[in-house]
Order: C-alpha cells, then structure tokens, then sequence
C-alpha cells in the first residue's frame, strides 16, 4: 500500500529531513543533560506493518522504557522516546550519580528522571520541527511506561489503524559514542498531518 | 498440527488451532486477546482485536480481524466451518489495557476499555459465555491459548503468568 499518491521517493525525504532536524536537536540536548558526546544515525523512514514496529527495539515482548507523548497542534501526532534497560541505566548512572535500578524495579526517582528527560527530549525536537515548519505544535504531559514494546506502541498506531496495517515510522536512533543503540526517537504524524507537513514545508502534494 | 506447535497471532490478525497446537499473540496493551474454544473438538481460536468497531474503518479493503464487531463472526465461522458448535464454545479475553493514563478524557486513549465493551457485546450477541477474562489495568499482556485443553495462560512482566 502506498500512503503518497505521487512524489513518494521525495516525500520520504523531506519526512527524513524533518527527523535530522527534530533528532538533531534532541541528540544534543541528551549530549547536554548527560556532558558527553551523543551521535544520532541517520533517520529512517519508512512506511511498514504494525508488528515490524516492535521489531526495531528488540519485539513485542521486549521490555523497554517508553516516553509517550502526543502531539498537538497543526500537524498531531505521536511520539516515543524508547530505551531498552541497560542504556536507561547507563543514562541514569550519568545524571543522578548514582548506581540505579539494579534489578528490575525502578525508584520514583529514577522514573521521574526519565520522564523528565523524554520531556526535555521531546521538546527540542518539536520545537525545532515547529521552527523548521512554521506550525504549531506542542507536546501534552509526557507518561512513562516500564513494559512490552508492543503494548506501548500499539498506542502510536492507532490512529493508522482505521486507514490499514501499516503506519509511517521516522526512527532515528541514538548512540553514545561507538556504543550500539542508546534509544530510539519515534515519530509516527497521524495520517491527516502530512499534507500539513509538506504544504508548510512547500512540497507539491 | 501437533502438539506443541505454535502458532502466532499477529496484530489485527485471527487464526485457530487444534490438535494441542498453541494459539499466541504478544504485546497486548489496548489491544484484546479473544478466545473462543470448543472443548469436545479440542479446536480452539483466538483474535488479536485493535479496535472496537469498523464504523470508523476508512480503509479500502477492511482487515476484518482488526475490529471486534468483525473478527468475532469471522473467528466464529472459521470454528464453524471445522465442525465447532456455538452452543459449545466458551470464550477468555485478557488485554483491554490503559497503557498510559494522564489521558483519560480522550476518546483514543480510552481505547482498551472500548475494546472490551465491543467484544462482550459481540459476545453477547452470539450468545457465547464469557467464562474468564484478565482486562484493564495497565500493563502489556502476552496470551496463549492451549487446544489440547482450553487453558489460557497470560503473561505480563510486573505479575509473572497466570492461568484462566
């Protein structure tokens, strides 16, 4: 199925460029919050069915820290922030100092402080996208869940899922230094958004 | 199929097993994981629900697995076509989760409950007894459903599995 009647190559990458810009700008606040170097990879783009979703951190059943927020304004939709346990730790280690969540059971501290984060993460990828766009757009109240990755992301998929079994991922991921993967950005616009998208970004639709 | 196979229910997807062969789907948050088992053929079927109703379909070529008030007839049949009975059949449902809850006013957000309420109504409607069901709270469920015996086994990382 195709979600572009025309122009898709193209549109798929000015969609890539909107990530380099928001996860550009995520990438060096994380690099701020945490005083050492945080590289991104180059976004992907890429219009794929539901399960395969999961399958980029690690499954369904994977377990994984997830920042959710919804976006609201001109061009609405979601957004995740996802890290998979020991990066999490590593990030809580560098900011609070401390030796944190050794098992499983995070603290009321430890998960207020990747909530934050997310926050923090979130926002400058938005309002650097908002900047890049001229829309508007505002991040709700960020909500933090410990738990299965498909659970979590089937939240991001429902608006796609009256239009069929695909959705429109922009993933671009985060490594600390020549580290594997330290998250994932997600950025799934609800499907109405991309016109918004590409009329402010000048692209013909 | 033998005993022990697997067989794997996507998102939005349905499928039925026998034979002792085992049912699964993964990750559900708001989805539903809905069982329906027809003890005397050991045939068994299970949905992977996303959403309550196709009224709000806008999809070419509507994925009738995804909506409860589809996939249900559509399992039924399935079944039906194998030999199973409705009058037999007995129903389990775990998922219905709210995975995040800070909104609660929306109607998107409150999506799991409403995928409940829709299967039970479909339920209802076949006149299928719900015998067990682990819904709501907010926390992602993986179930299985095992045809040799009907047992549905539910697991979920904060409570370990349990079986209804």
């Amino acid at each position: 199925m195709n979600l572009f009647k025309n122009d898709a190559d193209f549109k798929m990458d000015v969609l890539r460029e909107v990530g380099n810009i928001g996860a550009g700008n995520a990438a060096t606040a994380l690099s701020t919050l945490l005083n050492k170097p945080v590289d991104m990879a180059v976004p992907t783009v890429s219009f794929i069915p539901f399960e395969e979703i999961a399958e980029r951190v690690g499954g369904s059943e994977a377990v994984v820290i997830a920042i959710f927020l919804r976006v609201d304004g001109d061009a609405p939709g979601n957004m995740f922030f996802i890290l998979n346990r020991e990066p999490a730790r590593r990030i809580l280690q560098g900011l609070l100092g401390f030796n944190a969540a050794e098992n499983d059971e995070y603290s009321e501290l430890e998960l207020s402080a990747l909530s934050e984060i997310g926050n923090i993460l979130a926002g400058s990828y938005l309002s650097s996208l908002a900047d890049f766009t001229g829309l508007h757009m505002s991040p709700t109240v960020p909500s933090l869940a410990v738990d299965m990755a498909g659970a979590i992301l089937s939240y991001g998929l429902l608006q796609f899922g009256t239009m069929g079994d695909d959705a429109l991922l922009i993933d671009t991921t985060f490594l600390e230094g020549h580290q594997e993967a330290e998250g994932h950005f997600f950025l799934i616009p609800d499907p109405e958004s991309f016109d918004k998208l590409f009329r402010a970004l000048g692209v013909p639709i | 199929m033998t005993e022990g196979t697997l067989i794997k229910v996507g998102m939005a997807d349905l499928n039925i097993a026998e034979g002792g062969a085992v049912l699964k789907t993964t990750g559900l948050g708001s989805c539903v994981g809905l069982t329906l088992y027809d003890p005397q053929l050991r045939l068994g079927g299970m949905a992977h629900i996303m959403l309550p109703t196709s009224e709000i379909a806008r999809e070419g070529q509507v994925n009738i697995a995804k909506y409860a008030d589809t996939a249900i007839p559509e399992l039924l049949a399935r079944m039906k076509s194998k030999g199973a009975v409705t009058g037999r059949l007995v129903a389990k449902m775990a998922g219905g989760a709210q995975m995040f809850a800070f909104m609660g006013g929306s109607d998107t957000m409150r999506i799991g409950p409403r995928n409940v309420e829709a299967t039970k109504q479909a339920l209802e409607y076949f006149k299928i007894p719900l015998v067990a069901e682990d819904t709501g709270g907010s926390y992602g469920r993986t179930v299985e459903l095992n045809s040799q015996n009907g047992v549905f086994s539910i697991r979920s990382v904060q409570f370990g599995v349990k079986e209804i």
